[in-house]
């Protein structure tokens, strides 16, 4: 059985923009009323001074720690948060907040239309990462807190990190962007619309309307087996599976699996497909598609307005967020004279190495908001 | 890369530069290893510091002791800084490991007001009896390496250092010759194992 540190935690859930006070989103469309799954860990302290909150990938959820009641699987990041680690939850108030346009408890292409009584499907407005920023902000305001001491993510989570500071810098004290980038490259794009099409060119997929009949699972599965294969590496697939074959001596020369490498992303799409929205893979990853700081081409002018200090962390293994991206954008931070500091990590683990390469991310996280945590105490006295 | 000896008060070299620097300055320390130096004139100088290192231990180390710093090659360039925006920059002990010393010191002297070099002497009486008597490349206490395991790329002595600063037009507004917890006054080329130069180019 799986232990926690953090022991039981539960998803809870903010609702609000409800009509006539809707949402407006980037686009123009309006939305509501809107729910935002989240989960906090820790005590806010007396002033209010000690959040952070935490943003998960593309198909995680607020679940980042501890385990549920009915459950035993802790949370996807539970060694980084709790008591004693990176995250300390006897320092810090943590939350963990899912996004719009998600199917874990929040409002997305799953939800119910309240005008019509049926899923949106693709009738959902497409949102972007600064439209979740702000139904996040909406969630702080509703819990009370004037200041984020950090704002902490890895790969999508690291982009609302680094958004956060951009829309709202006199509320953003420091920043942790793992495994993310200032802008989604062509690269990234076309992995993305390779899984799209994957899940479009599903005859279950039904232009999206698919609710309560036979879901596009196919689809979804192949997407999500493309989406892992960007998530390791070359030299973690070789350690984890090399050639090795499955339940056979030698190969078939049929077309059945062969190799454990094959059934293990069979494994990982048929489990995703229990447990994610087609839709909703859909919405999001045109969402970062669509993200980019310098709209304008310019990174040094995006970060202008930027006050907090910042850690970036980057992973030489990683081929879909690659430490360059994360250089180019620790330049462009350094020449707006902001205080960063960053690190890339060796280790073979590729993009996924932000959820498993703990010890070293957890030395590099628990001394920077060490750090961070003294300067502002001295600044106040 | 050489063996500094320590005493009492630190490394002797971190005291010389210590006295260089004007207390609540903005420094830039370039190939700053674990961050002893930069860690000590924060607290004895209050300075403003940042660092860039290429090992990722040592970049482990320099957030452990509460410091900025950056995992970076500063061979790759520090033109993302704008001009003059550091009061002094400091390359102790790193220049005779970059692979273009000439375009990172002048960029250096572009970013900050003043640059503060550390070097090893590679003409150091010892270095140079081994010569001459042996007929091999040195292998002194301070230079500990062979040949073939040497992190250093570029060998020279304070006299080459001090031709190459009146060839580029540089300023040596100050320099100190060490030899381990001694300040070496007479013939330094010959006697002391490093040089340290405060640096300015108009």
């Amino acid at each position: 059985m799986n232990q926690s540190s953090l022991g039981v935690v539960e998803t809870k859930f903010y609702n609000f923009a409800e009509p006539p006070q809707e949402l407006i989103l980037k686009s123009g469309i309006k939305l509501g009323p809107i729910t935002l799954a989240y989960e906090t860990y820790g005590t806010l302290n007396k002033d209010k001074s000690n959040a952070i909150v935490i943003f998960h990938t593309l198909t995680s959820d607020a679940h980042a720690a501890g385990i549920h009641k009915d459950s035993d699987k802790p949370g996807w990041w539970d060694g980084m948060i709790g008591p004693g680690k990176a995250f300390d939850t006897n320092k810090y108030f943590i939350i963990s907040s899912n996004v719009l346009g998600s199917c874990k408890g929040s409002t997305g292409p799953a939800s119910i239309n309240p005008k019509t009584g049926k899923p949106y499907g693709l009738s959902f407005p497409v949102v972007t990462i600064e439209d979740m920023v702000v139904a996040q902000k909406r969630l702080i305001d509703h819990l009370g807190i004037p200041h984020l001491f950090c704002a902490a993510g890895g790969s999508m989570g690291g982009l609302q990190a680094l958004l956060w500071s951009v829309m709202y810098p006199d509320l953003v004290h420091s920043v942790i962007a793992i495994a993310t980038n200032p802008r989604h490259t062509a690269q990234q794009i076309a992995l993305h619309e390779v899984g799209r099409q994957a899940i479009m060119s599903d005859p279950d997929w039904q232009n999206g309307d698919y609710y309560g009949k036979s879901i596009p699972a196919r689809g979804l599965a192949l997407s999500r087996m493309i989406g892992h294969i960007t998530y390791m590496s070359d030299k973690s697939m070789e350690e984890k599976f090399g050639r090795k074959l499955i339940g056979k001596e030698k190969v078939g020369f049929d077309f059945s699996h062969d190799f454990e490498v094959e059934s293990y992303l069979k494994y990982r799409g048929d489990s995703f497909v229990q447990r994610f929205d087609a839709n909703s893979y859909l919405y999001l990853t045109k969402a970062l598609d669509y993200f980019d700081l310098a709209e304008d081409g310019n990174l040094v002018s995006a970060f202008e307005k930027v006050k907090a200090s910042l850690l970036v962390i980057s992973f030489t293994s990683d081929w879909l967020y690659p430490s360059y991206q994360s250089k180019e954008m620790v330049k462009a931070l350094r020449a707006n004279d902001l205080d960063v500091s960053d690190c890339e990590i060796n280790c073979s683990y590729g993009h996924d190495a932000f959820l498993i390469e703990i010890d070293a991310q957890s030395r590099l996280i628990c001394h920077f908001l060490n750090r961070i945590h003294k300067e502002k105490i001295n600044d106040r006295s | 890369m050489t063996e500094v000896e320590q005493h009492p008060g630190g490394r002797f070299d971190h005291q010389v530069i210590l006295e260089m620097i004007a207390p609540n300055s903005k420094v830039l320390d370039l190939g700053c290893g674990n961050g002893d130096l930069l860690a000590l004139l924060i607290a004895k100088k209050s300075v403003r510091g940042t660092g860039i290192e290429i090992n990722e231990q040592a970049i482990y180390k320099c957030i452990e002791k509460g410091l900025t710093v950056s995992h970076a090659d500063i061979d790759s360039g520090l033109m993302d800084y704008s001009n003059k925006r550091f009061d002094y920059v400091i390359l102790n002990e790193s220049l005779q490991e970059v692979l273009n010393p000439e375009k990172v010191i002048l960029e250096a002297l572009c970013v900050g007001k003043k640059v503060i070099v550390g070097i090893p002497n590679f003409c150091h009486i010892n270095a140079r009896l081994q010569i001459f008597f042996k007929g091999r490349v040195p292998v002194t206490d301070e230079l500990p390496y062979q040949w073939y395991n040497t992190p250093n790329l570029r060998f020279l002595s304070l006299k080459d250092f001090r031709n190459f600063c009146t060839d580029k037009g540089i300023t040596i507004e100050q320099e100190k010759n060490i030899n381990g917890a001694q300040e070496i006054k007479l013939i330094p080329n010959l006697f002391a194992h490093i040089g340290l130069f405060l640096l300015s180019r108009e």
